[in-house]
């Protein structure tokens, strides 16, 4: 039997980085990730402010597993496989809702919001062995929180949520810094919708700026047509408008982190928002200045990124700020999962501003996204060549310091490769 | 640019009463230019102020003020739209899909003045190499506008039938 080929070909000293297209179409590494990246890692699962009450919950799948996220009676947030102990039916089959009790349909077991076995039918029926009280609603391993953002662990062994994210939390407070109190907002509107390619390639996509010229070229002209100046600063050697970095976050965490050009409902203004706008803008922008001062202001407002936490969590902070994951179904199949996030005191105009801005860009009816969409399906498609032509080209930028790698090079690429390869080498 | 012909854009003067064949004859034209991909002919059936929206598959009563949409374009918008589109760098459309629309249970919802409120059902299937299709099935809500020059739409609501968008992937084309 001949050696597996490694999934990376890792070389600073020659400036080769080369990713063995393999993974992105096989069945094994498919399933090893399922153990070895989404069962250790930790997951998003949703945001507070999807369950604002007693009783709330949302049903959804998180890392291929039907979870329920709720809001006990008792008012804390929690998070249950939704899975029935008696024989594993999903107790919840409502995507959302309020509700005291989750019912089984088959047998009719019962479970309070708080996950603890409430209902058995003819109970009597059962030997005296029969430990109701065991037989709660089972709970993911870990389940923790950072500023409303809530994920779970599949691994009882992980770091704690905060020791996790590191590096990454500063990017997650910039963008909450947006909001006066601190507290952020999931607007109702769900884009939920698949894609025929390889989860990873989303990862890559959501963070490299390479591809914008190319594969948004309409939507730059969209913006050019509208008065913002989208010309790339060839002279400083940037293929974008505007200068941005790409920032390894340790633990396979990364962000871009941009000087920003585009329109920004945190307070940038473009001729599209309307020259109503610019007021309202100016005094988003004085509150971040009076509250933050003028440097940190000019990081929340000024700048922009696009923030990966290892391994599915993308948080868009650009034209508006978007929430996406998404989960394998199979080898060349994802579902992905956005919303929108907003401060939660935002003014109605600011927000249907800030929700205006998001489709200039994001989702299936945006200027952007569409796209972005058929070029990971057609690498996909290309990828049916992966044994006669199997390794993809990554080395952009390499060699170069950290501080000058850009969000055009693939610094930040190669950071998710390497995290995920260490997770999948090891047994 | 062209335009509609008179003929089919226009089948009643003022003064006769828009019966639902009417509406039907313009929705089916509508179809068939957006089938053919007559994107500038079918700019030429809405109104300056015209809107078109597709809320989310999980929020079809929200507005765009407060709800996360997949299309809320605005006449302007809607022409950045159909330049986009129109555009081989559309990478999403290029070559573009080919649509064949079917409009059924078309009802005149309600008439105010010159302004008629319709709902439609509609099957959008849509083509992509190789061996790619897509099915759209939903409903359409409508307010025209009864002008003397013929029938113009105002707004133009695509309301999407699935719990989500998932396998339909993207929205990138007219609706």
């Amino acid at each position: 039997m001949t050696e597996r080929r490694p999934y990376i070909v890792d070389d600073p000293a020659r400036g080769v980085f080369r990713l063995n297209r393999e993974v992105l179409v096989s069945d094994e590494v498919f399933r090893l990730e399922s153990e070895r990246v989404f069962g250790r890692s930790w997951i998003y699962v949703g945001h507070a402010s999807e369950v604002p009450n007693p009783g709330d919950f949302r049903a959804r799948i998180v890392a291929g597993r039907p979870v329920i996220f709720c809001r006990s009676d008792a008012g804390d947030i929690r998070c249950f496989l939704n899975t029935c102990r008696h024989r594993g039916a999903t107790v919840c089959r409502e995507a959302s809702g309020n509700a005291r009790r989750f019912h089984c349909l088959y047998h009719g077991w019962a479970y309070g919001n708080d996950g603890h076995l409430a209902v058995v039918p003819g109970e009597n029926a059962y030997p005296e062995s029969f430990a109701r009280g065991e037989l709660g609603l089972r709970a993911p391993a870990r389940f923790e929180c950072y500023r409303d953002f809530w994920f779970m662990c599949l691994d009882e062994t992980a770091p704690a949520l905060i020791d996790y994210l590191g590096e990454a939390a500063f990017y997650i407070d910039l963008v909450v810094d947006q909001s006066p109190s601190g507290r952020m907002q999931v607007i109702q509107g769900t884009q939920e919708y698949d894609v025929r390619a390889n989860w990873k390639l989303m990862v890559e996509n959501s963070v490299d700026d390479y591809h914008l010229p190319s594969t948004h070229a309409t939507w730059l002209t969209y913006m050019a047509n509208s008065g913002v100046d989208v010309r790339p600063k060839l002279d400083q050697g940037l293929v974008l408008p505007a200068r941005g970095g790409a920032i390894d976050l340790g633990n396979g965490h990364f962000s871009t982190d941009n000087v920003n050009y585009r329109g920004r409902p945190v307070a940038s203004w473009i001729p599209l928002y309307g020259e109503l706008a610019k007021a309202e803008i100016a005094d988003i922008k004085s509150e971040l200045v009076a509250r933050l001062g003028e440097e940190r202001a000019a990081r929340v407002a000024g700048t922009n990124r696009n923030l990966v936490i290892f391994p599915n969590l993308v948080i868009n902070d650009g034209s508006s700020v978007t929430i996406r994951t998404f989960y394998p179904t199979a080898p060349d199949r994802m579902q992905v999962t956005a919303w929108a996030l907003g401060p939660v005191e935002e003014s109605a105009s600011a927000r249907a501003r800030r929700l205006d801005s998001f489709l200039t860009f994001y989702g299936p009816g945006g200027f952007a996204t569409p796209d972005d969409v058929e070029a990971l399906e057609m690498v996909q498609q290309g990828l049916s060549n992966w044994t006669d032509d199997p390794w993809s080209e990554m080395s952009r930028g390499m060699g170069k310091p950290a501080n000058e790698q850009l969000n055009s090079d693939e610094h930040h690429l190669r950071t998710f490769w390497r995290r995920w390869n260490t997770l999948m080498e090891a047994s | 640019m062209s335009t509609v012909s008179t003929r089919t854009a226009a089948p009643h003067a003022m003064d006769s009463a828009i019966t639902r064949e009417d509406v039907e004859s313009f929705l089916y034209l509508e179809a068939e230019l957006l089938d053919e991909w007559r994107l500038d002919e079918w700019q030429c059936l809405l109104t300056d102020d015209a809107i078109y929206r597709v809320p989310s598959n999980d929020c079809l009563d929200g507005s765009p003020e407060d709800s996360l949409f997949i299309i809320a374009d605005d006449r302007e918008r809607i022409r950045q739209r159909v330049l986009r589109v129109q555009n081989a760098s559309c990478h999403a459309e290029w070559p573009h899909s080919r649509t064949q629309r079917t409009i059924t249970n078309v009802r005149i919802a309600k008439v105010d003045g010159p302004l008629i409120h319709v709902a439609a059902n509609f099957v959008c299937h849509r083509f992509r190499r190789p061996r790619r299709s897509y099915q759209y099935v939903g409903s359409l809500r409508y307010v025209l506008v009864h002008t003397p020059s013929g029938l113009l739409i105002r707004e133009r609501h695509v309301r999407l039938a699935s719990h989500e968008l998932g396998e339909l992937g993207s929205v990138s084309f007219i609706l």
